[in-house]
């Protein structure tokens, strides 16, 4: 018996932590688990989601990817900056081609060069906030005609009830999903994460692999960034900042192992929506927003040693 | 007879869904070598492990010294006298060889610095006892692989040792080598230490040891004295019958040139390699480990790139191909190393079978998943691999079975060329018979089969043709009545005399 439990918790300790996390907060804030609450995590945590959907696909090849923060902030300058220009069609074009313009070079800087993901990516985060910077002068940008443009549907809209931006992180959550379990190149990106040199001798280009993966992982902040500048209508400089962290964290709660070739998106889907309960349910318990980046250290470490503990069958090394 | 040093008692071990070891009993007398023998999956390591601290058992009892023995970990195992030397070794290349011997024991002084002095000594003196030609100051990975085992046996010098286990110490050893280690065991024998041998090699358990205890499924199915037994009763002992040959040869019927390899040639690797192999042939290709052979092959499948070289396959010049290409003109390369080049551990039997294969089990991309297990299923049984299902990880099986997968991933694709690195190295003898019928049924087939091996018996045995390779040239080529133990062993160590000559 005791074993038993102790065996669920192992496996299912996050969730359960979870629950109780859930059911503590709704008792101390009524507002916590009304529909309209949840609606408003949900729209919070789909930004975040819908890159940490991309950063799966990075993370399952055994690498990372640390530039998605800054590539946020740069995106939505764009896109919202060059709606002003070219307007919102050409806008929104623009700014996926940049992201997985940006993508393809950290992918060939890893993948082909070879290079640290780990360093190539925390300088392509760099790199990015100078680039930023460089594009908008320092200046804030805003859209100009904000009442009278359709482009706000992605970030304001709601579809059968739903707001845009989480239908847009479920159907990009699906897709991806659908990519990884059911098609030849999810399988070469569980073969190349889980052992690189053995799916090389399996005549898997392991390069064109990894490329692809921050390809995607380019295009999926883009498609963030789309929503991010449709919902504020505008951009500061900052707007991504710390995003990458908040991104890993989740796809690390949800159980996809840093190491590569374990994990799934539904496990990110499921990790990043648990970050936004709690971060939406220490600010209703009156915490200070500042506090969530405090409660991502610890989570990061919890679910990092839950997921050693069970894999070594000890909870110390 | 003299008093146990080591005596288990009624050992039991479970991992999930298997029983390791069931209700285990044996014992170490001081002064004598134990084999423990018995297939891949048969509880040896395991067995050894719960010996040397890294597994705690379930049940029953472990005796040492006449007192119960628990221990914390391996290193409460080696304080205590109790020495498990690894198969892959496990030591730190870039620590000396006096740190190496002292790893995790460490003598320091009141301010956490390291006794270097002492250290040293007692090296020095653990060293000569065993007679090693280098000091204890050398880096230890500028050694070679028998120097550092030396290393390791070192330990048992150091710690005072009273039993010491030999996990397949002669996996990487050349023939000289071996019998310098074979002179180490018998030193310790004679100053009473206990030894379990583990091997897969029969002629040295049946040359080494005293006792041989052969383990089946995790249960003990006898121990008896060397003397009086012999390696048919051991074989039946281990799988439960007897194998009447060990090598089966296809029958000599060859077809046309499938592939020629000219003038190959990686520096620093292979020089000038030329050789060519025809349908329904099986050609050996036999050298030490080190001589370029692996390398040799990788090369042409396209894993490595050549400095120069030409390539004809079925008769035509190409250019060279990249693994892909290669894979797709109907090439196949079991690799060396089955865990770190041939599966994907975490996946299961399935998803392994297909990968090289991708494009041919899916349709725009999508995977066929009817098509994929109708393939996995049939291949699963013609080799008749053990598994609970299609999707258990690869990484739970026993090493026959997998490298059975391994053979099922490149047999799938029907290729028209097979090369086998090193197929049946650590695996057990049921399953090495089996690979060595397979070799036979592939090449009677039509398919051309290259086989590389380290073995002497085996290359002879399953091959029409055999070409010697040393230090990165294929130095000599033997067929028919030539092909003999003598042969080979003349024509690699005569590429090697100069350098080993005093």
């Amino acid at each position: 018996m005791e074993q038993r439990v102790g065996s669920v918790l192992r496996r299912h300790g996050l969730i359960i932590a979870f629950l109780v996390f859930l059911v503590g907060v709704a008792v101390n804030a009524s507002a916590f688990l009304t529909p309209g609450n949840i609606m408003d995590v949900l729209r919070q945590v789909s930004i975040t989601g819908l890159m940490a959907v991309g950063v799966t696909f990075v993370v399952l090849t055994g690498r990372l990817d640390l530039s998605v923060g800054s590539l946020l902030t740069l995106l939505t300058v764009i896109v919202v900056d060059q709606h002003n220009v070219v307007g919102p069609f050409p806008a929104i074009m623009m700014t996926l081609l940049a992201g997985a313009c940006i993508g393809a070079f950290n992918g060939v800087l890893v993948g082909f060069v070879g290079l640290n993901a780990l360093i190539v990516t925390l300088a392509m985060l760099s790199f990015l906030q100078g680039l930023v910077l460089f594009y908008s002068g320092g200046s804030n940008v805003n859209v100009e005609n904000a009442q009278a443009t359709w482009f706000a549907v992605f970030g304001r809209g709601t579809f059968l009830g739903l707001p845009v931006p989480v239908v847009i992180f479920l159907l990009g959550a699906l897709i991806a999903g659908l990519v990884l379990q059911f098609t030849s190149f999810g399988r070469k990106v569980y073969g190349v994460g889980g052992n690189e040199t053995a799916s090389i001798f399996s005549g898997i280009d392991a390069r064109w692999t990894v490329f692809w993966t921050y390809v995607i992982s380019g295009l999926a902040t883009g498609v963030a960034a789309i929503v991010m500048g449709s919902r504020v209508m505008g951009a500061q400089n900052t707007i991504g900042q710390g995003y990458e962290l908040t991104v890993l964290a989740g796809i690390i709660l949800g159980g996809t192992s840093l190491l590569g070739g374990s994990g799934s998106i539904w496990r990110t889907v499921i990790g990043i929506s648990m970050l936004g309960f709690i971060q939406n349910g220490l600010l209703l318990l009156g915490f200070p927003y500042y506090v969530q980046w405090l409660v991502t250290w610890v989570i990061i470490i919890i679910a990092v040693w839950i997921d050693l503990g069970a894999k070594r069958g000890r909870i110390f090394a | 007879m003299s008093q146990a040093i080591l005596k288990v008692e009624g050992i039991t071990k479970t991992f999930p869904g298997v029983k390791a070891l069931d209700n285990v009993s044996f014992d170490i007398r001081p002064g004598e070598v134990h084999a423990l023998v018995g297939e891949n999956g048969a509880g040896k390591s395991t067995l050894m492990k719960t010996l040397a601290g890294l597994h705690r058992c379930d049940g029953g009892e472990i005796f040492y010294q006449g007192a119960p023995l628990s221990l914390s970990g391996p290193l409460d195992a080696r304080r205590k006298g109790i020495l498990l030397i690894h198969q892959e070794l496990s030591l730190s290349p870039e620590l000396s060889v006096a740190e190496n011997i002292y790893l995790g024991a460490w003598q320091t002084n009141r301010f956490g610095m390291l006794k270097k002095r002492e250290l040293r000594r007692n090296a020095t003196t653990a060293l000569e006892a065993l007679g090693c030609g280098f000091g204890p100051d050398v880096r230890l990975g500028t050694l070679s692989v028998a120097m550092q085992q030396m290393v390791e046996i070192a330990r048992a010098e150091a710690f005072s040792a009273n039993v010491v286990i030999f996990d397949e110490p002669t996996a990487s050893l050349t023939d000289s080598e071996k019998d310098q280690l074979f002179q180490t065991i018998r030193g310790l024998k004679a100053r009473g230490v206990g030894i379990v041998y583990i091997s897969h090699k029969m002629d040295e358990i049946f040359d080494i040891t005293d006792r041989i205890t052969v383990l089946r499924d995790g249960q003990v199915q006898g121990t008896v004295d060397t003397a009086d037994t012999d390696l048919n009763q051991i074989t039946r002992m281990m799988i439960g019958r007897t194998l009447d040959a060990y090598f089966v040869k296809a029958k000599a019927e060859f077809g046309d040139e499938v592939l020629r390899v000219e003038g190959l040639s990686k520096r620093g690797l292979f020089s000038d390699a030329s050789f060519s192999v025809r349908q329904g042939e099986v050609l050996g290709l036999y050298g030490l480990v080190g001589a370029g052979r692996s390398e040799l092959v990788e090369t042409v499948f396209g894993v490595r790139r050549a400095d120069a070289g030409r390539l004809f396959w079925k008769g035509r010049e190409i250019d060279w191909p990249t693994p892909r290409q290669s894979i797709d003109m109907g090439m196949a390369l079991v690799p060396e190393s089955r865990k770190e080049q041939g599966l994907v551990l975490m996946m299961g039997g399935r998803e392994n079978t297909s990968l090289p294969h991708l494009r041919r089990f899916s349709d725009l991309t999508v995977m066929n998943r009817a098509r994929e297990m109708a393939v996995y299923e049939k291949y699963r049984s013609a080799l008749s691999i053990k598994t609970t299902g299609p999707d258990q990880a690869v990484s739970q099986l026993s090493g026959g079975n997998q490298q059975k997968f391994v053979l099922a991933k490149w047999l799938c694709a029907e290729p028209g060329l097979i090369i086998l690195d090193e197929p049946t190295r650590g695996i057990d003898v049921g399953s090495k018979s089996a690979i060595h019928e397979l070799i036979a049924d592939l090449a009677e087939q039509g398919l051309a089969v290259i086989v590389i091996s380290s073995e002497m018996p085996e290359v002879l045995g399953v091959s029409h043709r055999v070409l010697a390779m040393s230090e990165g040239s294929i130095v000599a080529e033997f067929k028919g009545d030539a092909m003999t133990e003598e042969h080979l062993i003349d024509s690699v160590s005569h590429a090697r005399e100069p350098v080993a000559a005093e």
